[in-house]
């Protein structure tokens, strides 16, 4: 009786919600092979030894990132003139330099001005370059030509010569220093982006959907977008080892983060003169820019190799 | 004919298909001559086969009268509205109702979306319709060419060739077209299944009243389909016709040539055949006079200086030689 009376209920219930349950039913069929797919790259993920090595070590470095507050002893900026020099101990695991300032505070908290530089010079970078590559490769001709020789123009000098000479004209702020190594580095994404997007386009099935009645637009954003984003992906991953020693470089040489920021190329700028023998201000700073450069190196090998569809099918 | 032919769907009237080749900065100009001069018309309801060798210009034909590439010259008429300098606006109409299905099953889907989103998506460009209205007619074109529900949340990679094919027949007819161009479509697939898909094709034309122009190198396939045939070599059309004429009574050396190639399925039966020799001629520079002169096997002498005309043999059939084979009623 209690049952039926139950049944009678649901019933009711999915004539009210047909529409809805429609709805449901079509997301969690849609979902199905897209996490069918991510499955499989985790899969091929845990089985990357380096892949895992690298996101071990980019996860500890956002885990620190996240808790510096937390977990550093000191404030990263108050100076405490009693203090200056000391070497690594009990109370200060990496020492203190030339103001007394604890070096391992100072270290935790330049990994969340890492990681902002990072993240806004990718997302800067990436936008622009992906924009231009695949417009580029899509038209071909005379906007290719164009495009192109500007992107010759930004690629023809060194990098870092480049960025100090827009952070030079710009003055040294954080801001500048992330503006200018993301005006140096979209050049790289977007000769990627053009190659590929140059190659898909004349493919069959971007013809099939031309016949199909889209627009350029549509066939841009929806249809060789995603076939060319991969390669971007993983240059991207390998480049942001890349981002950090560009901007811990013009940090070093002072055109960077300004004083009393705990920028890492700085603080091993602080540490320059007082080299040999308070040797601790210097290395545990350039120790960590090392291992975010290798786990960046690392992470970006694993995923080119998972990404690789000779391996995926 | 025994259809209701209300007219011509499809007219095209001297198109010409030039490809420029660059050589170098000094060099002299060149073109590929793909389509030279190519005229006919496609009644309603009808399908209209196309043959020739490879490099022969089928599939730049039909590539060309849905103008996914521009044609140098001449003009498409579709239903009487010509459609050569329409812009993308006013085309997208006619997107809709001329559909193609490719010839490579393999690279015709794109390879990183659900076929939902694949056959949907011109649903989406066209009709404006609801995810769930999107869905249903999915469901309903997949469910009328023989695939299953589930099949709309898979990816292109795991299907056969045959039931890629399927895709794409459904991809086009999800739009309810009126005209569809069939780039070889059984040409990837295996014999078994070409035999499955040539039945639906015919039937589909039936349920959907479609045009067909259907390209093929298979002479066996369009004595299957065909109403009409123009059989085409480098570029031109060497002979058109209602396909019993053309099959029974080729006029043009060529075709009784390409018809002598095609396999009995009795291997005892002796047969009196002449096989080609040689390769197609190269369309940069196609030999002087009459195109096919460099192969035939009953070459004369103005065949090599003079272009032949389009000369009648019967009524509705038409062969471009100096000296048919099929002596005209005329």
């Amino acid at each position: 009786m209690n049952k039926a009376s139950n049944q009678r209920k649901d019933t009711t219930a999915v004539t009210e919600n047909n529409k809805g349950m429609d709805r449901f039913r079509l997301l969690i069929n849609q979902s199905k092979p897209v996490l069918e797919d991510l499955k499989h790259t985790l899969y091929l993920w845990r089985r990357t030894h380096l892949a895992m090595v690298g996101t071990v070590m980019i996860i500890f470095f956002i885990l620190i990132a996240l808790l510096a507050p937390v977990i550093a002893p000191y404030d990263p900026i108050a100076q405490n003139l009693d203090q200056r020099l000391m070497p690594p101990s009990m109370d200060h695991f990496f020492g203190t330099d030339q103001y007394g300032r604890d070096i391992f505070s100072r270290v935790l908290h330049g990994s969340r001005i890492e990681i902002g530089i990072i993240l806004i010079v990718s997302v800067i970078s990436l936008s622009i370059g992906v924009f231009v590559g695949i417009i580029s490769g899509f038209f071909g001709g005379l906007v290719d030509e164009i495009l192109m020789r500007i992107t010759d123009m930004f690629m023809a000098f060194p990098r870092l010569v480049l960025a100090m000479a827009f952070v030079a004209a710009l003055g040294p702020t954080l801001t500048n220093v992330i503006v200018a190594i993301a005006l140096t580095d979209w050049t790289v994404y977007a000769r990627l982006a053009r190659a590929e997007s140059a190659k898909v386009k004349s493919l069959p099935y971007i013809e099939a959907i031309r016949a199909v009645g889209a627009g350029r637009i549509r066939i841009m954003v929806l249809h060789i977008l995603p076939m060319s984003i991969s390669p971007v992906i993983v240059k991207l991953t390998l480049r942001m080892g890349t981002i950090i020693l560009t901007a811990a470089g013009l940090g070093f040489l002072g055109l960077g983060a300004q004083p009393p920021i705990p920028e890492w190329g700085a603080i091993v700028a602080d540490g320059r003169d007082y080299f040999i023998d308070q040797w601790w201000i210097s290395t545990f700073p350039g120790i960590a820019i090392a291992i975010i450069v290798l786990g960046f190196n690392f992470l970006g090998d694993g995923i080119r190799d998972i990404m690789d569809p000779k391996i995926r099918r | 004919m025994k259809e209701i032919s209300t007219g011509n769907l499809l007219e095209l009237k001297g198109i010409k298909q030039y490809f420029p080749i660059k050589q170098g900065f000094l060099a002299p100009r060149r073109v590929v001559k793909a389509i030279d001069n190519v005229s006919f018309d496609i009644p309603k309801m009808s399908i209209f086969g196309v043959v020739g060798e490879s490099g022969s210009g089928k599939t730049t034909l039909g590539r060309t009268i849905l103008r996914l590439i521009e044609p140098t010259q001449g003009q498409i008429n579709y239903n009487a509205t010509d459609i050569t300098h329409l812009g993308s606006k006013e085309m997208l109409n006619f997107r809709r109702k001329m559909q193609i299905v490719a010839q490579d099953p393999y690279n015709s889907l794109h390879p990183r979306k659900l076929i939902k989103s694949i056959i949907g998506e011109g649903v989406k460009i066209h009709f404006k319709k609801k995810p769930e209205e999107v869905y249903l007619d999915v469901k309903n074109i997949l469910q009328a060419l023989g695939l299953k529900e589930e099949h709309m949340f898979r990816y292109p990679h795991e299907f056969s060739g045959g039931q890629r094919q399927r895709i794409s027949v459904a991809r086009s007819l999800v739009l309810r077209p009126e005209f569809l161009v069939l780039d070889e479509p059984t040409s990837a697939l295996d014999v078994s299944v070409q035999a499955v898909i040539l039945k639906l094709l015919k039937q589909l034309k039936k349920d959907f009243s479609l045009t067909y122009l259907f390209i093929t190198h298979d002479l066996a396939v369009i004595d299957y389909i065909a109403d009409y045939v123009a059989v085409m070599y480098l570029g031109q059309i060497m002979e058109i016709g209602p396909k019993s004429k053309i099959f029974n009574s080729p006029a043009y050396p060529y075709t009784k040539s390409l018809l002598d190639s095609i396999l009995h399925p009795d291997p005892g039966k002796k047969r009196n055949r002449k096989t080609l020799k040689g390769e197609i001629p190269s369309p940069i520079n196609p030999p002087s006079g009459c195109r096919f002169h460099t192969r035939c096997p009953c070459v004369k002498e103005i065949c090599r200086t003079q272009e032949p005309e389009m000369t009648k043999i019967n009524e509705n059939h038409f062969a471009k030689c100096h000296f048919p084979l099929v002596a005209g009623t005329e």
